[in-house]
């Protein structure tokens, strides 16, 4: 690196590449959701109305409902998806089960594909035509009932990965220093397991419920008469081109990401690092109990979710659902229902590829300058706001924020607009938030000795983050990437609006084959996205045995 | 650390930097709402009829196409629209986004099909029109409905979906239409009525049709040529034309005023109005712009000119927040506990 050359002092990289950070962060999140929001206080034709949308908002009828109803849903989908997620994790961490892998990679399934094929894939199984119709009891899906299903599936592996990412890096010596003096595993759970992976429940809790409340595509598809707040900001904005209070809608939604915010500061003051310079990894010892009943258990969570999803690749094989069930690959010749064909593909492929690193090297090096240095604690803590808000912004919000920011006349950067480019960064600042909750959540694990003693011997920051932060947040570091990947391969609701005609997705030919009806050949592109995003799944852990391992190997003592 | 980055950016300029330049064409980008399958003849067939054009769509729904293009209104880029609403046009023209051009033949289109004001800055294509998907196979031996009327009869309850108005173009005409053929007092009662046999209002035109066609709802209201195409491949669905008579809307075509390629889109929107490309129209869409050209698409209902109600679109466009805050007030507080 060509600091020292320059003649540079520590003190000045870091606050350069803090300043850095937080410009970035400004153009490609404050600004773009600033040109939008600022519109809730104008009416159609762009006069300042003070707060007049927000009053006849407030007056409408639909609103308290939809509050309500996008409160109720989240909530439930959120108490039902952490208790699953943190045992699944624990079992995937803290035990000895036979199958681990196997496990993990089935619970990340819906994360490989599309919001909208939980939807499909539970109206295959449970809609009016459904093969288990009858286990609904007479009850309708469509409604709250399919709506917390399928947010449920969809944000599992959301919450499992900051969960398994918050119970693998943990002090070994703890647990050696209980099992020597006899105390219960009930006691160890309470007092060292729960309280370690405090941060991570707390922010896997944040997540879910604003990823559920800010989906519109589940709800779309599968919410029936039920309406939410998403949707709500969908009729304002694609039903009715009524900008203003979309922007008003988009606001309300903001609350949950404030109030994450602050939550997150309070338990992160109480988190402290649990990796200290001194630690050594876990291994759990074998115990039959346990690990028999962590494999029921997981077996049951593991295949429900690989069997729905089963459903719906089988549906994209199926000539005519549910009246002629005879198989055939038509329905993945896209040319016949898709102008493009498979280009949509290609592109997915390019924007997740281009995402996956521009975005893990920019995350991580946030995340670390953020996290670990001393220097311009305000200017951090802006950083750490503007990283935190993306994930309560629908993505229509923030789609329609980059349309009005990266396209305006006077913005140099509108040379992006409608290039591949513009979807990444789109990406990217989209997916912020969980990438960087994932990044924090490894470097708070690491204590902020190793930083110490660096300064201590004269070693600047970016060696300790070179030689020592970033070998050891490796996982988490190939993590975030395929996270990122993955997301870009199913994403929707934001670049919806901004991509080109030779930039299509094969993502958004999904919903453009499922409203034009081919939904077998919508399940099919789903298939083929999910089946790449395994693919690259499996990469990754091929690379995490076949290097991790050995990078990891020094923490053994 | 640093060839990594160079790496990275010659790999980001090679993925993005537009391709070998195109010998003499000029690339035009239009903005549409056709559906997907019409998207390749159109294409071929407007840069045959135009040699210097190349055509690049951008297409998606409605709501979508229409909510994106005044979005990017300060800086606009698209060229043209092609196969949009009327209603997003008029909107349009109403914000001064179009430019005014009367295509060469214009005059010899239905009058309907004709912007009415000065300047003229749009061209109708076709007609399309709120249906009824009936499946027969889940009906369970219930007649299947001739008359709007016919809906509200008890053994359809909660076995109807529409599209919800204020999401979706097709669920407004529904709604507009049955107060402009009906009268407002008695349109109102009937979607009182229709209100209690409704499972769900949803936020799409088709969605309503394609349920209907997988057994998933036993009737749909929604776009006729939807009903049409799920019926040809498989569906054992009815399209019906209520007797009464239908609400309908018009695909339109214009030019972007500001486009970057004025002269071509010139050609282009005279190319919609020639007889050709009717009867491209025409093999979806039953109702066309130019007189004479007829092509009933398969399972298409008959009598569809017949069926159309008098419909005023700027009435449509004039009273779309006063209807739709009516609507919600009479249907939306109530419909979140719908059993």
């Amino acid at each position: 690196m060509g600091f020292r050359r320059a003649g540079l002092g520590e003190a000045q990289v870091a606050g350069a590449l803090i300043t850095v950070v937080c410009l970035v962060l400004v153009l490609i999140i404050a600004l773009p959701l600033w040109t939008l929001l600022s519109k809730s206080v104008q009416n159609v034709d762009g006069q300042f109305v003070g707060l007049a949308n927000f009053a006849a908002y407030v007056r409408s009828p639909t609103l308290v409902a939809s509050l309500a109803n996008s409160v109720m849903v989240a909530g439930l989908a959120t108490a039902i998806v952490i208790p699953l997620a943190f045992v699944y994790a624990y079992a995937l961490t803290r035990s000895r089960m036979p199958l681990k892998g196997l496990f993990a990679a089935a619970a990340l399934l819906p994360i490989f594909a599309p919001s909208l094929m939980a939807a499909l894939a539970l109206i295959y199984v449970f809609g009016n035509q459904g093969i288990l119709k009858s286990w609904m009891m007479g009850a309708s899906l469509y409604g709250p009932v399919g709506i917390v299903a399928a947010e449920a599936l969809y944000s599992f592996p959301h919450a499992l990965l900051i969960l398994t990412t918050a119970l693998s890096l943990a002090d070994g010596r703890l647990r050696e220093a209980a099992d020597a003096l006899g105390t219960t595993r009930r006691r160890i759970f309470w007092t060292i397991t729960l309280p370690g992976a405090r941060y991570g429940l707390v922010s896997a809790a944040f997540v879910v419920f604003t990823l559920v409340i800010t989906d519109f595509g589940v709800p779309k598809v599968i919410g029936g008469q039920f309406d939410v707040l998403a949707t709500d900001a969908y009729r304002q904005v694609v039903g009715q081109q009524n900008f203003p209070m979309g922007a008003v809608v988009g606001l309300v939604l903001l609350i949950p990401a404030v109030a994450a915010f602050f939550v997150d500061r309070r338990a992160q003051k109480r988190q402290t690092a649990l990796l200290s310079a001194r630690a050594t990894p876990y291994f759990p010892k074998r115990d039959r109990q346990r690990d028999w009943s962590l494999f029921v258990f997981t077996a049951l969570v593991g295949s429900a979710i690989v069997a729905t999803y089963g459903v719906a690749v089988w549906g994209s094989f199926v000539r005519y659902w549910p009246y002629n069930l005879s198989l055939t690959l038509n329905n993945y010749d896209f040319a016949n229902v898709e102008p493009t064909g498979w280009e949509g593909y290609v592109n997915s492929l390019k924007l997740a590829g281009l995402t996956a690193v521009i975005g893990t090297a920019f995350v991580f090096v946030g995340a670390y300058l953020i996290e670990k240095l001393i220097v311009f604690p305000r200017l951090r803590g802006f950083a750490h706001f503007l990283a935190m808000l993306p994930m309560a912004v629908p993505g229509l919000v923030l789609g329609l924020g980059y349309v009005f920011f990266f396209n305006a006349s006077w913005n140099p950067l509108n040379v992006l607009y409608g290039t591949l480019i513009v979807m990444v960064i789109n990406t990217v600042a989209h997916y912020y938030t969980v990438a960087h909750i994932t990044a924090l959540t490894s470097l708070k694990q690491i204590d902020r000795e190793f930083e110490a003693v660096s300064a201590s011997l004269k070693v600047p920051f970016w060696r300790t983050f070179s030689r020592v932060t970033a070998p050891i947040c490796m996982p988490a570091i190939l993590d975030i990437a395929v996270y990122l990947f993955v997301n870009a391969m199913t994403t929707v609701s934001a670049v919806i609006f901004l991509y080109g005609s030779s930039t299509k997705l094969a993502s958004i030919a999904i919903v453009h084959m499922d409203e034009a009806g081919a939904v077998a050949s919508a399940a099919a592109m789903g298939t083929v996205i999910m089946a790449t995003a395994i693919g690259v799944k499996l990469l990754h852990v091929a690379l995490n045995a076949l290097v991790f391992g050995r990078l990891q190997r020094w923490r053994v003592r | 650390m640093k060839t990594w980055i160079l790496a990275g950016a010659a790999a980001i300029f090679a993925l993005t930097a537009p391709g070998a330049a195109f010998a003499d064409k000029t690339k035009v980008t239009i903005y549409t709402a056709l559906e997907n399958d019409q998207l390749g003849p159109f294409k071929q067939s407007i840069e045959a009829a135009v040699p210097e054009a190349e055509v690049a769509w951008v297409r998606d729904s409605t709501g979508v196409i229409t909510a994106r293009f005044l979005a990017e209104k300060d800086n606009p880029r698209a060229d043209m629209v092609v196969g949009l609403a009327a209603s997003s046009l008029l909107m349009f023209e109403k914000a001064g986004l179009l430019e005014a051009y009367k295509p060469a033949g214009a005059d010899q289109l239905k009058e309907i099909f004709r912007d009415p004001k000065e300047p003229y800055a749009w061209t109708g294509m076709d007609a399309f029109l709120g249906a009824i998907c009936f499946n027969t196979a889940e009906a369970g031996g219930a007649a299947a409905p001739a008359s709007w009327k016919d809906l509200l009869k008890p053994e359809f309850k909660g076995k109807i979906v529409m599209p919800h108005p204020a999401s979706s173009g097709t669920g407004y005409l529904m709604v507009a239409g049955w107060l402009q053929s009906m009268g407002e007092e008695e349109g109102w009662k009937f979607m009182d009525g229709l209100h209690e046999n409704i499972a769900a209002y949803l936020h799409s035109g088709s969605a309503p049709c394609v349920q209907a066609a997988r057994g998933e709802r036993v009737i749909g209201l929604a776009l006729d040529m939807r009903g049409a195409s799920e019926k040809t491949k498989g569906a054992p669905i009815e399209v019906i034309l209520p007797k009464e008579g239908v609400g309908w809307e018009m695909e339109a075509s214009a030019i972007v005023k500001g486009a970057k390629n004025l002269d071509v889109a010139k050609k282009i929107a005279d190319w919609v109005a020639t007889k050709e490309a009717n009867a491209l129209f025409s093999k979806t869409y039953a109702i066309v712009a130019y007189p004479g050209v007829e092509n009933i698409p398969a399972n298409y209902p008959a009598g569809a000119e017949q069926a159309m109600i008098k419909n005023d679109l700027s009435w449509m466009a004039d009273n779309r927040e006063r209807v739709l805050a009516e609507w919600s007030k009479r249907y939306e507080s109530k419909a979140a506990p719908k059993k």
